[in-house]
């Protein structure tokens, strides 16, 4: 894996998204992953973008050309901290009630919500984590499963 | 005393006074139809186009001519979506162009009113940058931010879009000042570290060659251009886009390289060890297959947009910087040095002697299009601005023509947008009034957009328009002998229909024609007479001739076909 993470700090203007994401397939480049919230600063967003390594440079440096894009830095995969949420609802029954939820607590989830039939468990983590948590989940059957976008930080100043 | 309240509609013309434009291009409609009002009280010159991708060219063909930013105004719905193929013609030439459209009312936006378009999103990828204005209070401001996007760094095309109830809404007039944008903040000056090593590789070739484009010609930096090749015998290629950048009569210039471009200049940079590129972006027409191009040569890439350095090739030195600033930096630091280029001169005079263009212009047999420029060259100004279409007749008179100054040569490179002409030099001549301006167009093209000679009649613009009239889509019908075996499916026009000198004499124009050698001097003395209305010339030509050189799409620049005989080599 040759993936890159740009943490693109934006003006909080409507369609800033929209110009992004154009820019993105407009040039054909290859995102694993792009999320978007609000900052301590008011009036920016910021963006992480998952990239990989061939197009990193171009998504830069046509990203910076949009006018709304106020800085972009690329985070050093060595002194970052990436964490992204999961939220699943899981089928269950009488049998499979207990290990299932056992399961997931060992996997450091957290129980949101428990029907008689169904289960809904958050999970924050690496991505990795959680494609762990999904495959050990499966056989039980997901009904539904969202996962928040990859959100990256550095560790050092 | 209360402040004097204007509108949204009078305060877009109050700023367009105050930023000092003095013509805009447009066409009415609905949603814009309140800046209509006050439009015509002010001294600013409203040209009326015939459609509104003819008023955008039009801005354009001022811009281009100019240097300065080209206004162009239009309605909400069909009148924006028709502005949309100048828009993206502005973003590809870097053409500095500000557009202001109508839009529907702010509480009707999203409902599918009459005449709605979502004009900022359709325009988000043809433009450098756009607005929605959502306050009356926010319209000085945003022009004057817009024209400071569109004319500075990279130029480019800047689209605002205005509600009308926003148009029709009141506050007091607030001189606008231009804040830090805390996005975009162009890097003017070279870095000297890059001068530096840039210098290091000059000084240590043995064949360099100055690549030039429309970089040149929008920082105005053809003078330092011409100061860097002629004091360090340096040889220059210009892009299509850089033609008259460094003036064709000077013995260091080889003109243009690349698909259609000269055997020489092609030739040169595959010779050559250094290849310093300025305001260029290693297009695929001048690249062919990058694979193959330039192999031996290092390169110095300079350019004031960062995202075009190693987009296609990565430089060995790469330069981000307006183009003045890092020819100046490179003299300065050069200062004495001799950089010793004889031999490679020898070499490139050579080739030009072996590999001159070439036509053959029978006396009794149909019209060449190169002959047809060469007596047109030798009657008219040398300052002409020459306002081309897209196709066999531009690559012909890019190759032919000769060009001594910036901004005489206008016409569409990279979206390469048949129609262009016409429209693009009414706005040159409406810059420059006392200038010979010369539209010459394939007959493919001046259907596109002719309407727009009714603009020129009615508005008194004398311009020259040449029609190279061979009844097809001529580039097409090349490719289509080359490449299709002779099948021209849907490229054939005739001669015939329209017939292009009444069609003129309708549009208000004085029509000629000419269809044979005898005809050409003739007809043009009498074109060159008429200066109170426009005209144009209806010029018959060989349907069958086609534009040498050649690289084909995709080839190798060391495979460059000179004549229909080096068609058997692919």
């Amino acid at each position: 894996m040759s993936e890159r993470i740009l943490s693109v700090l934006v003006e909080d203007k409507p369609g800033v998204l929209a110009r992004v994401a154009l820019t993105i397939s407009r040039r054909g480049f290859n995102i694993n992953s792009l999320s978007v919230g609000p900052t301590n600063i008011e009036g920016r967003s910021k963006m992480t973008i998952v990239t990989e390594l061939e197009s990193v440079e171009q998504v830069k440096k046509q990203l910076n050309k949009l006018v709304n894009v106020i800085k972009i830095v690329e985070l050093d995969p060595d002194n970052t901290i990436e964490s992204e949420v999961l939220l699943m609802k899981v089928s269950i029954n009488k049998e499979t009630q207990t290990s299932v939820i056992e399961k997931a607590s060992l996997s450091g989830a957290k129980s949101v919500d428990v029907g008689q039939d169904y289960a809904v468990f958050e999970l924050t983590g690496t991505s990795k984590e959680l494609m762990k948590f999904e495959k050990l989940l499966k056989p039980y059957g997901i009904i539904e499963m969202i996962r928040g976008g990859r959100i990256a930080i550095q560790t050092k100043l | 005393m209360t402040k004097e309240m204007l509108t949204g509609a009078e305060l877009i013309v109050r700023t367009l006074e105050h930023l000092k434009i003095s013509t805009v291009f447009g066409l009415p409609g609905g949603a814009i139809l309140p800046a209509y009002d006050p439009l015509y009280d002010s001294p600013i010159r409203h040209i009326l186009a015939r459609h509104e991708q003819g008023a955008g060219h039009m801005a354009e063909g001022y811009a281009q001519a100019t240097g300065e930013l080209g206004v162009v105004i239009a309605t909400s719905g069909p009148g924006a979506t028709n502005l949309i193929t100048s828009l993206n013609n502005a973003l590809m030439d870097s053409t500095p162009l500000l557009a202001i459209t109508g839009q529907v009312a702010t509480e009707a936006i999203g409902n599918d009113a009459f005449q709605e378009a979502y004009t900022v999103g359709l325009t988000i990828s043809a433009t450098k940058h756009n607005y929605l204005i959502t306050d009356v209070k926010e319209i000085p401001q945003i022009l004057l931010e817009a024209k400071h996007i569109a004319t500075s760094g990279r130029p480019g095309p800047v689209l605002v879009d205005i509600p009308k109830d926003i148009l029709n809404d009141k506050t007091s007039w607030v001189e606008p000042k231009l804040e830090e944008l805390p996005g975009y903040k162009p890097t003017l000056e070279a870095n000297p570290r890059m001068i530096q090593q840039a210098v290091e590789l000059i000084k240590n070739s043995k064949k360099p060659i100055l690549y030039v484009g429309g970089g040149i010609i929008h920082s105005k930096a053809n003078q330092e251009l011409f100061e860097l090749s002629t004091k360090y015998n340096i040889p220059v290629v210009t892009t299509l886009m850089g033609r008259g950048a460094f003036p064709d009569g000077n013995d260091l210039c080889i003109g243009m390289p690349g698909m259609h471009g000269n055997y020489t200049a092609t030739t040169s940079i595959q010779n050559s060890d250094l290849l310093i590129a300025l305001g260029v972006r290693f297009d695929d027409r001048v690249t062919a297959n990058p694979k193959f191009f330039a192999q031996k040569a290092k390169v110095i890439h300079a350019d004031i947009d960062p995202a075009e350095i190693g987009k296609v090739r990565e430089p060995e030195v790469p330069i981000v910087g307006d183009a003045k600033s890092v020819i100046k930096g490179l003299i300065e630091t050069l200062a004495d040095t001799e950089v010793d280029t004889k031999d490679w001169l020898k070499e490139i005079k050579e080739m030009k002697k072996s590999y001159p263009l070439s036509y053959n212009q029978e006396e009794k047999g149909p019209l060449k299009v190169p002959y047809v420029l060469e007596e047109l060259q030798k009657m008219s100004e040398e300052d002409s601005i020459v306002v081309s279409g897209v196709g066999q007749h531009q690559m012909w008179i890019s190759l032919h023509w000769k060009f001594t100054y910036p901004n005489t040569w206008l016409n569409s490179g990279g979206l390469g947008t048949m129609g262009y002409s016409l429209p693009a030099a009414i706005g040159a001549k409406v810059a420059f009034p006392d200038k010979q301006v010369l539209a010459l167009d394939g007959d493919g093209c001046f259907q596109m957009t002719c309407q727009e000679l009714i603009t020129a009649s009615t508005e008194n613009i004398p311009l020259k328009i040449v029609v190279f009239n061979n009844g097809n889509h001529g580039m097409v019908r090349q490719w289509q002998k080359i490449f299709y075996d002779h099948r021209f499916s849907a490229s054939e026009l005739t001669h015939h229909t329209p017939d292009y000198v009444a069609l003129a004499e309708a549009m208000g124009a004085v029509g000629l024609r000419m269809v044979e050698k005898s005809d050409v001097n003739r007809v043009f003395e009498e074109m060159f007479k008429v200066n109170d209305r426009p005209v144009l010339v209806d010029c018959v030509v060989d349907p069958d001739d086609m534009v040498f050189p050649m690289v084909p799409a995709g080839g190798s620049n060391d495979v460059v076909l000179l004549n229909e005989d080096d068609l058997k080599k692919i």
